[in-house]
């Protein structure tokens, strides 16, 4: 090694990195710009469930996709709660962090990274049941349900889709008939997430069916209650280990205590729900999307091809360009909304707009990194094919891109 | 039993380092930053001993400029008590930084500095038994306090800052003083003159036969 030391009486300082590099599949990216719209606090909580995501739910991704369904000897569930993830947005009083949307979708983010299939049940979970109770629920339901669900002993759902009422949701047929001392339920709810384990859930029906949306009542439900039963888990193109599922209400009682908010008034509860539905899962595809970055990045330093890593032809580079253009953009859109929110002006249109946005980005950004990888992007040894399955989803739940685009227009028609 | 932990901001673990273009130093413009991965393990174990009841305070120290109380946040968040920023924008070399530590033992007295890079600490009485890898096997040693004690990557594993610990950190205090009033003075007694990656591993050679080897070992290499 000629040359290393020069033999001149002068100290040259070489530094050497000593320490190895654990190998693991995630990069670490450097800041990303859109750090300014985050303080200090949101960042080190953002990197905190990152490395825990990492380490605790990322290592089970392939499997839970494969055999369409949580890992067996590790409870997840417990885990997140463990972590104080369950109830960002749930008072300190029943274990909650007091919080706002911006943190709920930083979590969001970083768990759909990990796993697109437990981030969708955590949003879920987290945000479309005990948010749900948070907002609509009265003391005595707060204090009974939501410490459970918050520390991740209870497992939570809502449904208010039918088989025959997707988008057309306030066309549902699922009745609530008034008798004493409560309501009897009949009826079925189709693609609820979480609906197999479930312990709370919060389900639609109608009061009145000759009302239209003005008949509608929220209720909760408890696993276990006569009369109402889960039909088979769904067999999914993805989001495989979430656990979906029909319910089936058959003479169900539901004692009248457990109306969420007034009888009649359960439209309000599930519009206004929807927003903010649609802002938390809005960061589950921001998260895929980093996901992808995670894996097509070291894979087009590595593969070669013609002599080069292939990340040096340009064609490759557009389409990293694409999606981390895609990525940032999400990301920003979605951070400002949830900022927003947090102020305390949440906007319908902008709510729809942040999924119908990063929902459609994440799988054309998933689609490019399956191309990335090319004959090893179409392997399901790789995951950029998970990637793809899950990110559609986000295209079709919680209002489909259709709905969505109609509802901002229709916003923007009305008061612009 | 107060320990002193030091806690680095250096560039994070996994990220590839580059040489800076005019050889001057290593890139850190832009790079993600963290706490160096051996003072989490160091400050971990000074939790635990804490924990154990055999010390009463875990204060941090990170030392240079504003940016360094982004680590001393997360130290905090991990569960240390309170934090020291030693302010400076100068360039701090291994004799500075001693010095430094030398004037805040002085000021804090703590019975255990943590640094990081090897040792299971456990305290009795006024003295403390750890335990260390060497190369023949593992050493038992007793020392008085107070003690400095360095620990390495299989000691523990680190834990994560968790939610409600992060906005309990938030009104942790950290402490600002400066070399001067440390009544330290720092020298800058390193020129760098270059800074260059190490070579690249070059790829091993192929050998046929033991007389090759021999061969390779006593023309080229001139070993033998």
């Amino acid at each position: 090694m000629s040359g290393f030391y020069s033999s001149r009486g002068v100290r040259k300082l070489v530094f050497e990195v000593i320490l190895r590099r654990k190998a693991n599949a995630f990069t670490q990216h450097s800041k990303f710009s859109t750090s300014s719209l985050l303080d200090n606090t949101l960042t080190q909580f953002k990197e905190s469930v990152y490395q825990f995501a990492k380490e605790n739910i990322a290592p089970h991704a392939a499997t839970i996709d494969s055999t369409n369904s949580f890992p067996k000897g590790v409870n997840l569930w417990r885990l997140m709660g463990d972590f104080h993830l369950h109830g960002i947005t749930a008072p300190e009083e029943f274990g909650g962090m007091g919080l706002g949307y911006l943190y709920h979708c930083v979590a969001m983010e970083e768990i759909s990274r990990a796993s697109g299939s437990v981030g969708l049940s955590y949003g879920a979970h987290s945000n479309l049941c005990i948010n749900q109770l948070v907002r609509n629920g009265n003391s005595v339901q707060k204090e009974k349900y939501l410490p459970k669900l918050i520390s991740g002993e209870h497992v939570g759902a809502l449904a208010m889709s039918e088989p025959n009422s997707g988008s057309d949701v306030v066309s549902m047929k699922c009745k609530a008939d008034r008798v004493e001392g409560g309501y009897i339920l009949n009826g079925n709810k189709m693609w609820c997430t979480n609906g197999p384990t479930a312990n709370t859930l919060i389900i639609y029906a109608k009061t009145n069916v000759n009302a239209g949306s003005k008949g509608i009542t929220a209720f909760i439900i408890e696993k276990g209650m006569k009369g109402f039963n889960t039909a088979q888990k769904l067999d999914k193109l993805g989001m495989r280990g979430s656990d979906t599922c029909e319910l089936v209400f058959e003479n169900c009682f539901v004692p009248e205590e457990n109306v969420l908010g007034e009888e009649g008034k359960g439209v309000y509860v599930m519009m206004s729900g929807l927003d903010l539905e649609r802002l938390v899962l809005a960061a589950g595809p921001v998260g895929l999307m980093q996901a992808s970055l995670d894996t097509v990045l070291p894979y087009v330093r590595q593969r070669e091809q013609f002599g080069t890593p292939i990340g040096e032809f340009q064609l490759i580079q557009g389409k990293l360009a694409d999606m981390y253009a895609s990525l940032q953009a999400s990301r920003s859109f979605v951070y400002a909304v949830a900022s927003q929110c947090d102020g305390g002006y949440v906007d319908r249109k902008d709510c729809a707009a942040t999924i119908l946005f990063t929902s459609e980005n994440a799988t054309k950004v998933a689609l490019q990194a399956i191309q990335c990888l090319g004959g090893n992007g179409y392997i399901n040894e790789y995951p950029t094919g998970r990637l793809l399955r899950d990110a559609k989803l986000y295209e079709i739940g919680a209002g489909t891109c259709e709905i969505r685009r109609m509802l901002i227009g229709r916003e923007l028609y009305k008061s612009g | 039993m107060k320990i002193l932990v030091s806690v680095k901001r250096v560039i994070d673990y996994a990220v590839k380092i580059r040489v800076k273009p005019d050889k001057t130093g290593v890139e850190t413009a832009n790079v993600k930053m963290s706490m160096n991965p051996f003072c989490e393990i160091a400050l971990e174990e000074a939790l635990r001993v804490k924990e154990s009841g055999a010390a009463s305070e875990v204060v941090i120290v990170s030392m240079g400029n504003e940016k360094c109380t982004e680590v001393l946040r997360t130290g905090l968040a991990m569960g240390a008590d309170r934090g020291i920023h030693v302010a400076t924008e100068r360039p701090l070399y291994p004799l500075a930084v001693a010095k430094l530590l030398q004037a805040l033992v002085r000021k804090e007295e703590p019975g255990l500095l943590l640094l990081g890079k090897q040792v299971k600490v456990d305290k009795s009485e006024n003295c403390v038994h750890v335990e260390r890898e060497i190369d023949g096997g593992l050493e038992s040693l007793r020392l008085q306090l107070p003690a400095v004690i360095t620990t390495d990557l299989r000691l523990n594993q680190p834990r994560y800052a968790t939610l409600p610990n992060i906005m309990k950190a938030k009104k942790k205090p950290i402490a600002k003083v400066t070399p001067e009033e440390l009544q330290v003075e720092i020298t800058e007694d390193f020129d760098i003159l270059e800074v260059v990656e190490p070579d690249k591993r070059k790829a091993g050679v192929m050998l046929s036969s033991v007389d090759e080897l021999l061969d390779k070992l006593k023309n080229e290499a001139h070993v033998l």
